[in-house]
């Protein structure tokens, strides 16, 4: 595959590539560049450079994956590219092509597709009260876990809708804009992505000879957890 | 005191309307400040005498999914042009809206949609076909916070208090943080730009606080989006805030204010595990340095109980900054729950002080 063809038909590419003259601001600004192994210059450059086994090497591996999304990089790079822009087309081109279970990093977009994937399609947000825990979220602490354990008596108190069909914090969405979210996830591709996360991570566990299954299986645990990191 | 570049950073001005607006929720604020966005619906809403609606058929922007490489920007610029029909189907032409990472998706679909027309031709389509609606862009698009800014003289005109350390009657200081979609991503599109945002600096000095300009002011507070959704790359988070705690413990600031509910929630709960972790705590006597947003700041100036818009719900103790601001409180109200009922106090924890 032309990966470089198939990253111009991405308009974040076109947005995020202008011309980088390596200057490394961007890499100097990045929270990521900072904590991991994950250097958006040397991404911006290799993309530049148009070498597709060299890209590949991107799709398949780690790197691509670490980058936090702050954008600090747009306000900061004196030609106008943006290292994020960049970064978001390879991840995607990543998913199309199936590399991401190729990378540590990379198979971990089957918990998020798990976690905040599926409640935004059945709670209508991202982030849902009944799903954090202080296991999966220990840094939550004691007043989340006070919280969690009366959050009838407290939300009520706070007059948060929790659950109700009316306006509010943390209502039921009606059934009208839960129709609309998946209908739209089915027109624009976000059902198909969630499908292909699945069927290619399914496989990789398979190889990697890990129960899966779905939900919270051992697969889900392997990644969330990072027994393998 | 007011700082000379504060008249450069007045320069940068965007267009905030003054009335009428649609107001669309953040998938975290209210989970973790479940009263928070209650409390800004009051303040412009009943305080200010402003019409702002709380649709329920509102839904996530998908930011967040998007910004962890989940979902195509196809589905993400659709469900965006859902969130306008439906404002435009309620009768607004504003849009206000909750969350910074929201703000930022919005002023990206915005954008793209001018630079490549091509896709709003699609999101049209692929809106139509999915649902059957159409829409029509907002006339004015701001965050919640701009709104506070744009009517803080007025908030202080009707507050009780002021920023003052009522003991030593000098100005309270305040870091400011604003999550990085507010300006970095279109400067033009924050208060201030993004090299000098003003939009909660502007609350500190009319509110009769002293700003905090220490070195890492502008770093992210490390939410990641993907980093911090996974356990095993949470570090990343938890190191970013880190990095800001200790840069600006030096100036032992009495309060940190935030924008953004992501950045509000890190800088709140990383200072209990790096107290947990380390035994370090950046605030005085053993407790943290509290972290309030900015409807929660404004509603303790206004005068609203601090255990009824929800400050019991923050992991780092609020009284320091009570105290010091001079608000009386009943501490036995601070865990009760509906009609008063009681409800075991949270765990005390071992490094940082909560009570």
């Amino acid at each position: 595959m032309d990966y470089v063809e198939e990253l111009k038909k991405d308009f974040r590419y076109i947005e995020g590539l202008n011309a980088c003259i390596n200057c490394g601001v961007c890499t100097a600004i990045c929270p990521a560049a900072e904590v991991s192994e994950y250097d958006p210059r040397q991404i911006v450059d290799t993309v530049q450079h148009a070498d597709n086994d060299e890209i590949e090497m991107l799709l398949k591996g780690d790197t691509i994956w670490y980058c936090g999304e702050c954008l600090s990089c747009k306000t900061r790079c004196p030609r106008g590219n943006t290292p994020c822009y960049i970064i978001q087309s390879l991840r995607s081109l990543s998913i199309e092509t199936g590399l991401f279970i190729e990378s540590i990093q990379g198979r971990k977009q089957l918990a998020l597709k798990r976690t905040i994937g599926e409640h935004m399609l059945k709670y209508g947000y991202c982030v849902y009260i009944d799903e954090i825990d202080t296991e999966m979220f220990p840094e939550q602490g004691p007043v989340w876990e006070w919280l969690r354990d009366n959050r009838e008596q407290i939300l009520t108190r706070l007059g948060a809708s929790y659950r109700q069909e009316k306006s509010g914090a943390l209502r039921k969405i009606p059934e009208e804009s839960m129709k609309a979210l998946q209908s739209i996830f089915d027109v624009t591709g976000a059902t198909e992505r969630f499908k292909k996360i699945e069927e290619l991570s399914e496989k990789k566990a398979r190889e990697m000879k890990i129960s899966f299954n779905s939900g919270k299986d051992d697969y889900f645990r392997h990644l969330y957890e990072g027994h393998n990191d | 005191m007011r700082y000379s570049r504060n008249e450069v950073w007045e320069t940068y001005q965007k267009e905030i309307a003054d009335n009428n607006f649609y107001f669309a929720r953040s998938c975290i604020r209210q989970n973790v400040l479940p009263a928070a966005e209650d409390l800004f619906l009051k303040i412009i809403g009943t305080d200010l005498g402003k019409n702002i609606y709380d649709d329920a058929r509102q839904t996530t922007c998908t930011g967040i999914a998007y910004h962890s490489g989940i979902i195509p920007f196809e589905t993400t610029m659709t469900v965006v042009a859902h969130l306008f029909a439906l404002m435009n189907e309620a009768g607004y032409e504003n849009y206000a809206c909750s969350c910074v990472t929201s703000f930022g998706i919005y002023s990206e679909v915005l954008e793209t949609w001018k630079h490549f027309p091509e896709k709003e031709k699609e999101a049209r389509e692929a809106l139509k076909k999915a649902t059957g609606k159409t829409f029509e862009i907002p006339k004015n698009l701001v965050h919640a916070s701009d709104l506070i800014y744009k009517f803080r003289k007025e908030i202080a005109n009707r507050s009780k208090y002021r920023l003052t350390d009522t003991t030593s009657g000098l100005p309270l200081k305040v870091v400011d943080h604003i999550g990085c979609h507010y300006a970095k991503i279109f400067p033009e599109k924050g208060i201030g730009g993004a090299e000098f945002p003003y939009v909660l600096a502007g609350l500190i000095d009319e509110w009769g606080g002293q700003q905090v300009d220490y070195p890492e002011r502008r770093h992210c507070c490390g939410f990641g989006f993907r980093q911090y959704l996974l356990k095993s790359n949470r570090g990343y988070s938890v190191a970013n805030s880190k990095k800001k705690f200790e840069s600006m413990k030096p100036y032992k600031p009495d309060l940190i204010i935030a924008n953004c509910p992501g950045c509000s929630f890190f800088l709140d709960r990383w200072q209990y595990v790096i107290a947990e972790m380390e035994n370090t705590t950046y605030g005085e006597n053993g407790y943290g340095i509290p972290v309030l947003t900015y409807e929660e700041l404004a509603g303790l100036l206004l005068g609203y109980d601090p255990w009824d818009i929800g400050l019991q719900t923050h992991q780092v103790a609020v009284e320091p900054i009570l105290d010091k601001l001079g608000i009386n409180y009943n501490p036995d109200m601070k865990y009760k729950g509906a009609g008063n009922s009681n409800t075991d106090s949270p765990e005390q924890p071992s490094s940082i002080k909560m009570f």
